[in-house]
């Protein structure tokens, strides 16, 4: 596992044309590990006939909707969580 | 950036969100049936599944209903393993 729980990490902002995990509106943003949940078969493989190994680790990640949906017409702020593969994850710059 | 047409989480619509609940008809049941059995005969894994529903035309894909959508993807995957034949089930409904 390589991010623990505290750590910010930013979700790679590269396309990707097959199944994938990674939501859309997260791409690019910073957030935080909350928890480390476990290693899993990657889905992007297993999407495709593959065995989906090795396992990757997946990872509970918070962020602020105001960094998300900075115009969204809501009152305060809260936490969005979405599980990311680590493939997904880098440090922030 | 490029996102498939499944990929709408925080897509901003003017369109009111239909929250009803309705009763399954029964090919909405034999579907999610359908589905979990090919699962547990290994023929089919929900990552597959998913990305079969995620390769539908943009059109088609917002037309389906739900369980639609699960029918395109069995097929899909079915046909791409040989387990079904390219148009084997058209011609089996249409007899």
């Amino acid at each position: 596992m390589t991010y623990r729980v505290g750590e910010p990490v930013t979700v790679a902002a590269r396309a990707h044309r097959g199944h994938h995990r990674t939501p859309s509106y997260i791409k690019g943003r910073t957030g935080r590990i909350e928890r480390v949940h476990a290693a899993f078969p990657n889905p992007e493989t297993r999407a495709y006939g593959g065995d989906g190994l090795p396992e990757t680790p997946l990872y509970l990640v918070s962020f602020a909707r105001s960094d998300l949906w900075p115009d969204a017409p809501v009152a305060g702020d809260h936490q969005v969580y979405v599980d990311v593969f680590e493939h997904w994850l880098e440090e922030p710059k | 950036m490029e996102r498939g047409v499944h990929d709408r989480g925080g897509v901003s619509t003017d369109e009111a969100i239909d929250r009803s609940e309705h009763t399954l008809e029964d090919w909405e049941v034999l579907t999610d049936a359908l589905a979990g059995a090919l699962a547990r005969r290994g023929l089919v894994n929900v990552d597959e599944l998913r990305r079969g529903i995620e390769s539908m035309p943009a059109d088609e894909y917002e037309q389906a209903a739900y369980y639609e959508r699960w029918l395109f993807s069995i097929e899909t995957i079915l046909t791409e393993k040989g387990v079904l034949a390219a148009g084997e089930l058209d011609r089996r409904v249409a007899r």
